[in-house]
């Protein structure tokens, strides 16, 4: 769908995990995508180390943003506004993001738009598809979230309809690369070896899936714990484990529950869009389990390409611009990155007077100030 | 010239801008959880109070630390991003020497940051614009013989009266010092340092020897 050349344009920032993301777009075209990793430095870890993360998005940031002008060859003073993902997410890693971000906004004379990184998941896949249909259900899974989530406009209206009670589902894939000595990051890896593995060879538990469970809920702790004992009692009897098939099996048991739960949270609220984000999308088997159940329920199923599934810093742009085209408030300011940002919340609007900001603007702490 | 000054790398968020002559505008706030909100709007209040704008800035520079690592980079990454979009030079200058600066004291002195962790961030200096140690984050008592008998500046002094009971002004950093002894410095011809951070301690991290069994024994 082609945008008007007046479609805003946006410069994203993210850093929410271990990706310095910058991207630009003009309304829902995608500019630029520009991320650094410091996925490396973790991998020897286990798990993401948030000082590590946060050093490196320190590092990476002016040149991020480098990259991303001039990849989208636009100069920064044509750019419409600002935004950068406030929160949920690692805090001191949200802080530099937030850092840089107002000392760019402000410098350039530009509005500021911290918003929220699971709405920008979700809001990614115009750049892909073009709007979003309204209502949209989106299931989003990644080694930091799996939630289920129903908006109705990105901007301003995203209701939590699910979540995992313990591990997200990216966690437990990590987990189970781990035992089966596989590295870290666990989803490329396991998704690979699963091609190659009978998905019905081990019968490993669904979660949450009883008939008095949380409906749209996930758990995949006990899931972990038995995968990882029935390895564990296969390397005591002495036994080769076969990896390929406990993989598949593993993956199969996630991406059922996934996807079951999805396409019931569609149907029970007449939803016919489904879009899948986060890190896990990239998954093969949960791309195909959710096309076959999408299909056979009716429903059209969004998955933007991998690379817009995991974090980065087009999926802000996107939020961003489209905060920008509904006329929403821009932050203040005193923007805070917050780890713990409810889903509900889209934006964080400033509580100045008016939106925009300009450099003879006067901010006044409002008198409900949290700590004023 | 104008030079803006910042420091985040103690609990102060401290803001000041300097013509060449006298710093002109200045803001401190002490508050160890809000760095990343409240520099900007402080930023803003010494441009406006100074009466220009940011792009009248013609150089930028930042307190290096050493510092707890959170708030050090909002001072950090907000000094960068200045110099990219305003294209001036983004100098770095160790937090403890803009300290040092401020102080009245004749004749040799330590100051000491609070490093959190029972520790402090230190070094020692034969004057004011003479610092004769490196930089160190240690343990009060281990380093009682490295400061014994000296005067001290700063809030990691005042946190440790056993080892530092010559306590004295300043306690907290200021970007005004910060800012005249950066003048001083480039009008003397000297080169800056590049406004790389001072953390002293590796990032917190356990390397996980193997998963861990989940099969009860
Ligand atoms: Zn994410």
């Amino acid at each position: 769908m082609a945008d008007l050349r007046d479609a805003p344009l946006v410069l994203g920032i993210e850093t929410s995990c271990d990706e310095t993301g910058v991207g630009i777009v003009r309304g829902t075209t995608l500019l630029a995508d520009a991320v650094a990793s410091s996925v490396d430095e973790h991998a020897r870890f286990g798990g993401v180390v948030p000082e590590v993360a946060s050093r490196a998005h320190l590092e990476a940031m002016v040149p991020t943003i480098d990259r991303a002008l001039k990849e989208a060859g636009v100069a920064a003073t044509d750019l419409d506004g600002i935004a950068v993902t406030a929160g949920p997410g690692l805090a001191g890693a949200l802080l530099v993001g937030v850092s840089a971000a107002k000392a760019y906004a402000y410098a350039l004379g530009k509005p500021l738009y911290g918003v929220n990184h699971l709405a920008s998941h979700i809001c990614v896949d115009q750049l892909e598809h073009g709007a979003l249909p309204e209502p949209t259900m989106a299931l989003l899974v990644s080694g930091g979230h799996s939630s289920l989530l129903l908006s109705t406009d990105i901007t301003s209206d995203v209701r939590p309809m699910g979540a995992t009670i313990d591990d997200a589902a990216g966690e437990a894939f990590d987990k189970i690369a781990r035992v089966l000595n596989l590295g870290f990051p666990g989803g490329p890896v396991i998704d690979r070896y699963a091609k190659e593995g009978d998905p019905e060879a081990i019968a490993f538990p669904r979660g949450l899936t009883g008939p008095r469970d949380p409906a749209y809920d996930f758990s995949f702790s006990g899931l972990k714990t038995a995968v990882a004992r029935w390895i564990e009692a296969k390397r005591a009897a002495g036994e080769e484990v076969p990896v390929r098939d406990v993989a598949a099996s593993f993956q199969e048991a996630v991406v059922d529950v996934l996807t079951r739960k999805a396409v019931r949270a569609c149907k029970d609220e007449g939803v016919d869009h489904l879009m899948i984000g986060g890190g896990v999308a990239a998954n093969s088997r949960l791309r195909a389990l959710a096309q076959e159940r999408c299909e056979a329920a009716g429903i059209r199923l969004r998955v933007p390409r991998p690379k817009l599934c995991t974090d980065n810093g087009a999926m802000v742009a996107a939020l961003g611009a489209e905060m920008v085209a509904r006329g929403r408030a821009a932050s203040d300011w005193d923007l805070s990155a917050d780890s713990s940002l409810p889903v509900t919340d889209p934006h964080v609007p400033g509580t100045s007077q008016g939106h925009g900001h300009n450099h003879d603007h006067v901010h006044e702490v409002a008198k409900d100030n949290l700590y004023s | 010239m104008l030079l803006l000054a910042l420091d985040t790398a103690t609990p102060a968020v401290t803001v000041a801008l300097h013509d060449g002559e006298s710093v002109v505008a200045s803001s401190s706030q002490v508050d160890a959880r809000r760095h990343g909100e409240l520099l900007l709007p402080a930023v803003d209040r010494v441009l406006a109070e100074a009466g220009t704008k940011l792009d009248a800035v013609t150089g930028i520079v930042v307190g290096v630390g050493p510092g707890p690592y959170t708030g050090l980079r909002v001072g950090l990454m907000t000094a960068d991003t200045f110099g990219l979009v305003l294209g001036v030079p983004v100098h770095g200058l160790c937090t403890l020497d803009a300290l040092a600066y401020a102080s009245c004291i004749e004749g040799p002195f330590v100051a000491a940051t609070d490093a959190r962790r029972k520790e402090v961030y230190w070094a020692r200096y034969a004057d004011r614009r003479t610092r004769v140690t490196e930089p160190a984050v240690d343990r009060p008592a281990d380093i009682a013989d490295q400061v014994a008998g000296l005067p001290a500046v700063g809030a990691g002094a005042r946190l440790y009266p056993d080892t530092f009971p010559n306590a004295h002004e300043p306690e907290h950093v200021s970007a005004a010092a910060l800012a005249s002894l950066a003048v001083e410095k480039l009008q003397a011809g000297e080169e800056l340092a590049a406004p790389r951070p001072l953390y002293l301690r590796r990032p917190d991290a356990q390397v996980p020897k193997n998963y861990k069994v989940v099969t009860p024994k």
